[in-house]
Formats: structure tokens, sequence, C-alpha cells
């Protein structure tokens, strides 16, 4: 076990696996010299080579479009978006193309493919370098889409996606990147796609988050715990699509309440469709209504300070919302 | 050759037959594109080459080695359509076993798979050369630029081909591009770009031989501009006569490159009248049989609908 922070997780795990497989390229903008604007390919032009680390001209449904033909004939493509927010030129690949590969083909084509993309704010982004995607993806079938929050999650769960023989998106909260830590194995190992996590087990009440949210989560359920002796189960979802309802069922029938935190704009984003689902399959479980917190309905957050925290969650309200729902 | 343009051609009239009959309600015709369409598919080695075609290359694939009897599958939208299954409309062609590479209906979009695909085959070590045939229509698409931009960039082993038959849909060509020719585009790219009349299947046939053998060298990609003519409508729910006059389309079809070639091969001694009559009704009988066959297939199964969104441990 070694003690790494998201980023450093990532690099590594990507490292890993460019060593064990040369079927695995990378391909996307500034990862060759650069080694990327996060550096998660530091290094790895002048070990694998331009035939391996490609940087890519400045066209992100390119990038895309490039990875499909490379994974149809024989190569494992890890694609990078520099930004999440800049993979909208795309949407029409990763819809037409990534997403219904197999199924337009009845089976007979498959893309073993990963898109990377940093997402996510509290990085002074701004409107495009801070958007949430997920939920976008989430409601398209055929492409599977994962926001691992720890780095022990995000270098099992990239092993796995690598591995994977379907797209999976790849979702890095960015703000992650440095601040969480955590310990690593030093050995290969997959987290399973598809399985959401217990990250603290609890009794009065069931949170669920994911990415940055996941760690507000904890921070919140922590203090509640000292401070009002509430105790909270933290569901990390991990893989927004496809969901892991059962751990998530689970939890909630545990509980009987529920919390939902995202910081997309709360309106149709995957939190909506986690509470939906709470509504649906657990109500006869639940002592209180499904409280669900996200971002507001505005376009994005702004660049001052103020804007920003405005429009992100922080452990004091997330507290504050989860002693209410507590207290129901 | 010209068996295959006389193959694609009574394809064609037999889908329209058939569309008039109620048992294919859709049909995207290929009639005159089969000069530049058997052209430049027959320098590609069927088995190792692939092929990254759109929706209107019925000569293309039949060279890749679909057979009339699997076109007509997919016509008939059945489950062991070799393309799909039955989920895709007609004449989106794809075959893993053949190298036909999958396409939507989206435009163009296929263009960075086909620059992808052949990064992967040089870097693999192999020879492969990859075909990309379009319309000029999508060469105003943003992933065409950037699928030429990085073959370009890369000297792929890859050949552009625009089968130009003047009209994307109804836009004419002057209201698509400011340019007479789509291939002046290829310098954008620094590869060379080539005009090339696409009635004239073996100038077709010169021009790709050309480029397949600069692409299997290394030395890059080429664009090739086929100037062709669709004899009937975009497709079977479309109506041309709002867009083009009827002089114009008999004009054009007095250029048919089939009657062409026709006219080289008894020029050259290779076949008289009576063996292209019998190529002919040979042919027919041939493709009415395997429409027969065809039709008689299963249909997909309903329960079918939601299998193969993700791996199930059957395929790639």
């Amino acid at each position: 076990m070694t003690e790494k922070n998201v980023v450093t997780a990532i690099h590594d795990t990507l490292h890993a696996e460019m060593a064990a497989d040369d079927r695995v390229v990378v391909l996307g903008e500034d990862i060759a010299t650069r080694g990327g604007v996060f550096r998660v390919t530091q290094g790895f032009l002048d070990e694998f080579g331009e035939q391996r680390v490609i940087d890519t001209p400045l066209a992100e449904g390119g990038i895309i479009g490039f990875a499909v033909g490379m994974a149809l004939h024989g190569l494992l493509p890890v694609a990078e978006i520099e930004f999440a927010d800049f993979i909208h030129p795309a949407y029409d690949q990763m819809v037409s193309e990534v997403s219904r590969m197999r199924y337009r083909t009845n089976g007979d084509f498959g893309l073993p493919m990963v898109v990377r993309a940093p997402w996510g704010g509290g990085v002074h982004g701004a409107l495009y370098h801070s958007q949430s995607i997920e939920a976008t993806y989430g409601h398209i079938p055929g492409i599977k889409v994962v926001v691992p929050g720890t780095p022990y999650d995000a270098s099992g769960m990239l092993r796995a996606a690598i591995k994977d023989p379907d797209p999976v998106l790849f979702l890095e909260h960015k703000r992650t990147y440095r601040l969480i830590k955590g310990e690593v194995p030093d050995e290969p190992f997959e987290v399973p796609i598809g399985k959401a996590d217990v990250k603290r087990e609890g009794s009065d009440l069931t949170a669920i988050a994911y990415g940055l949210s996941l760690h507000l989560c904890l921070e919140a359920a922590a203090r509640l715990q000292e401070e009002h002796g509430v105790s909270v189960e933290v569901v990390d979802v991990r893989t927004i699509s496809p969901l892991d309802k059962e751990t998530i069922l689970a939890s909630v029938v545990k509980t009987g309440k529920a919390f939902v935190l995202y910081e997309d704009n709360r309106t149709y984003g995957a939190g909506a469709e986690i509470a939906a689902t709470i509504a649906e399959e657990a109500l006869f479980d639940l002592d209180a209504p499904v409280v669900r917190v996200g971002g507001p309905d505005a376009p994005a957050m702004g660049f001052a300070s103020s804007l920003e925290h405005a429009f992100m969650p922080n452990a004091d309200t997330v507290t504050e919302r989860m002693l209410e729902l507590a207290r129901f | 050759m010209y068996r295959t343009m006389v193959t694609a051609r009574l394809i064609d009239e037999a889908s329209f037959r058939l569309n008039r009959q109620g048992k294919a309600p859709f049909v995207v015709p290929v009639s005159g594109h089969e000069g530049c369409q058997v052209g430049t598919a027959w320098p590609l080695r069927p088995g190792r080459d692939m092929w990254v075609p759109y929706y209107r290359d019925v000569a293309v694939v039949l060279i890749a080695g679909m057979t009339p009897y699997e076109i007509f599958l997919g016509l008939f939208a059945k489950a062991e359509d070799p393309s799909s299954g039955g989920r895709q409309m007609p004449s989106h062609w794809g075959s893993r076993r053949l190298g036909i590479i999958s396409h939507s209906s989206p435009i163009a979009t296929q263009v960075p798979h086909a620059a992808g695909i052949a990064w992967a085959a040089r870097y693999r070590g192999e020879d492969t050369v990859v075909g990309c045939w379009f319309g000029e229509g999508a060469t105003s698409e943003g992933g065409w630029h950037e699928g030429l931009n990085f073959a370009g960039i890369h000297k792929l082993p890859v050949v552009f081909i625009c089968e130009n038959n003047r009209y994307a849909i109804s836009v004419a060509q002057p209201l698509q591009m400011a340019i007479q020719n789509v291939a002046d585009r290829a310098a954008g790219y620094g590869f060379p770009g080539v005009v090339v009349d696409g009635n004239d299947v073996l100038a077709c046939y010169a021009a790709m031989k050309t480029a397949v053998e600069r692409a299997r060298a290394g030395d890059g990609p080429t664009l090739i501009e086929a100037k062709t003519y669709r004899y009937f409508p975009h497709t079977s729910d479309d109506d041309d006569r709002s867009y083009r006059t009827r002089e114009e389309v008999e004009e054009a079809k007095a250029k048919d490159p089939i009657a062409r070639f026709a006219e080289t091969l008894k020029e050259q001694g290779v076949l008289d009248t009576a063996s292209i009559d019998a190529v002919w009704a040979e042919t027919k009988a041939d493709v009415d049989a395997q429409i027969d066959q065809a039709w008689s297939a299963a249909d997909p199964e309903p329960s079918s609908l939601t299998r193969h969104v993700y791996f199930e441990g059957d395929g790639t």
C-alpha cells in the first residue's frame, strides 16, 4: 500500500496498464509533450513513444472518432478530453457512434475504449471548466459512466474500465485530484464498474453522493456524529450508469431516510434518477420524504469566489440539511 | 467489374419494385454511382483491407464480399441481416467478418473512424489500407475535416473517396461550397486531391490504384473526387422533382457508367452484345432468387430489442 492523491493514482494506473499491454494507447490534447494539463500522462511520451502517446489536433469530435477507429481495429484507446466542459463537440460521436456501435450491429462490433474527462467545480473554473456532464451521458444506454471519488476507487475503476469490452466515460473530479489522499495497493487490482460502495456505516439516515460531494457528505457525517449523535450511512454511487440500485436501496431500507447530494444543476441531474428510484422502490420503508440537494438551475458557476461558493455545495449546509432530515 | 456494376443496378431496380409492392418501406438508391463505386473499391483486397462506406455504397460492399442475399436481408430488416439484424435502416452497412465498418445516419461521422483504423493498422505493422467513402455534402461537416486533417498530419494509410453527385438531398453544390472541386480541399490537409470522371469505371480504378499504392507505401492519404450523378431521388421517401429538372436527370442518364463500360468492353473485344445480354440475364435471375430467399427469412424477435446494449460474452 502507498498513500497517493487521486491524480497520482490515475497516472500510476494508466502507466501500469500501458506497460502491461501494448494495445493500450492514449490520445488527446496536450497529453504527450506536455504530459497533460493535470499531468496525468507525465513522462508517457518518452517511455511509450509517439505511436502510443498521441497529441491530437484541437478537435474533440475527432479525438473520440479516432479512438473509435482504434478500438475497432484491435487497440484499447484511452482518450482524454482536456476538460469535461469541452466534450460537447464530441456529443455526436459519443451518442451516435460510441454508445450505439454494439447495439446497431446486433453485437457484431464492440468498442473497448475509455474516455477520461476531468469534471466538476470548486477550482475557479467558471462556466467552462467546472461543468458536470454525468447526467447527460448517464441517460445514454450503451456507455458506462463512472465517477470514482477516492484514489483507491480511481485506480481500481480505471483498470476495470480499460479491461471492459464496452465504452466507459471515466469522470475525474478536478477538486479531488490533489485534495483527496488515500491508500492504494501496489499490486494491480480492479474495482468493479456498476457497484456502489458504503463508505461509512450508519443507522439514522443514508447520504448518497459521488465525486467531491461524497467527501462533503463524509465530513458532515463525522460532524453530525460528534456534535449531535446522529449516525449517517454514506453511500458512494461510484457508477452513474449502470446504477447500482441494490446497494442504494438496501441502505435506505435500513435507515429509513435518504439524502441525495450532487453538484450538477438540480433539475434532471443524476440525483433526480436516484431520488426517483428510492421513491418508486422504497416508499414504504421511508420515514421522511427524500431530500435532494443539487446545484442551482443557473447555467453554471461564476468565476468570482462569491459566485462559485454560491453554486457549490459545502459541508456546513450539507450538515444542516442532513440534521433537519435526521430530526424529521 | 462489369458484373458487379450490373448487380448493383439490378439490386436497385428490384428494391424500388419491392418498395412499390409494399415489401420494402425504405430504399437508398445507388443507380448512377456504380462506376465510381466499383472503380474505387476494386483495388482494395477483400479480407485484408478495410471498408468504411456510406449508405449509397451498394457496389462497394458487394466487392467487399457482401452478397445480394445479405443486402436484401437488410432491405427487409430480417433477423439475420449481417449489418444490424434489422435494427438500422436499410443500406447502413457493417460486417466485422468482411472488414466493413458499421456506420450511422449522421453524415461524415465515419471519417474520423477511418483515420483511427488507419492509425491502428500502421501501429500493428499491417499493410492494411482503409477506403472511406462519402458524398460531397459530407465535406461540409466538421468531422470530415477532423478526419482528413489527422490523416494528413500523420500520413495515414487511408484513401478518401467523394462520390460527388452534385446534390446533398436537395441542396446543390453551389450552396454547399464555394469551390468547383471537392478535391481542392486536399491541399488544406497536405495530400493530393484528384478529380476523376465517376462515370468512367476504369479512370476511377486507375486513380484508386495509384492512391492505394501510395498509401501502402507509407506516403499518406489521397482524396479522390469522382464526379457522378444519382438517377433516382435521395431515397424512396424523397421527391427530386422539386429540385432537379427532368432534362438534367435524362442528360445524366445518357452518361450511364454501365453502358459506357459495355461499349469499352465491346471495343476491346472482351465482351460482345450476346455475352453482355447474358450477364444481365444471369445476374437478374441470381438477384431475383436471392430476393425470394431473403423475403422468407425470419423477422427479429420483439424480445431481442434490449439485447446487445452491452457485451454479452459472445462477440468482441
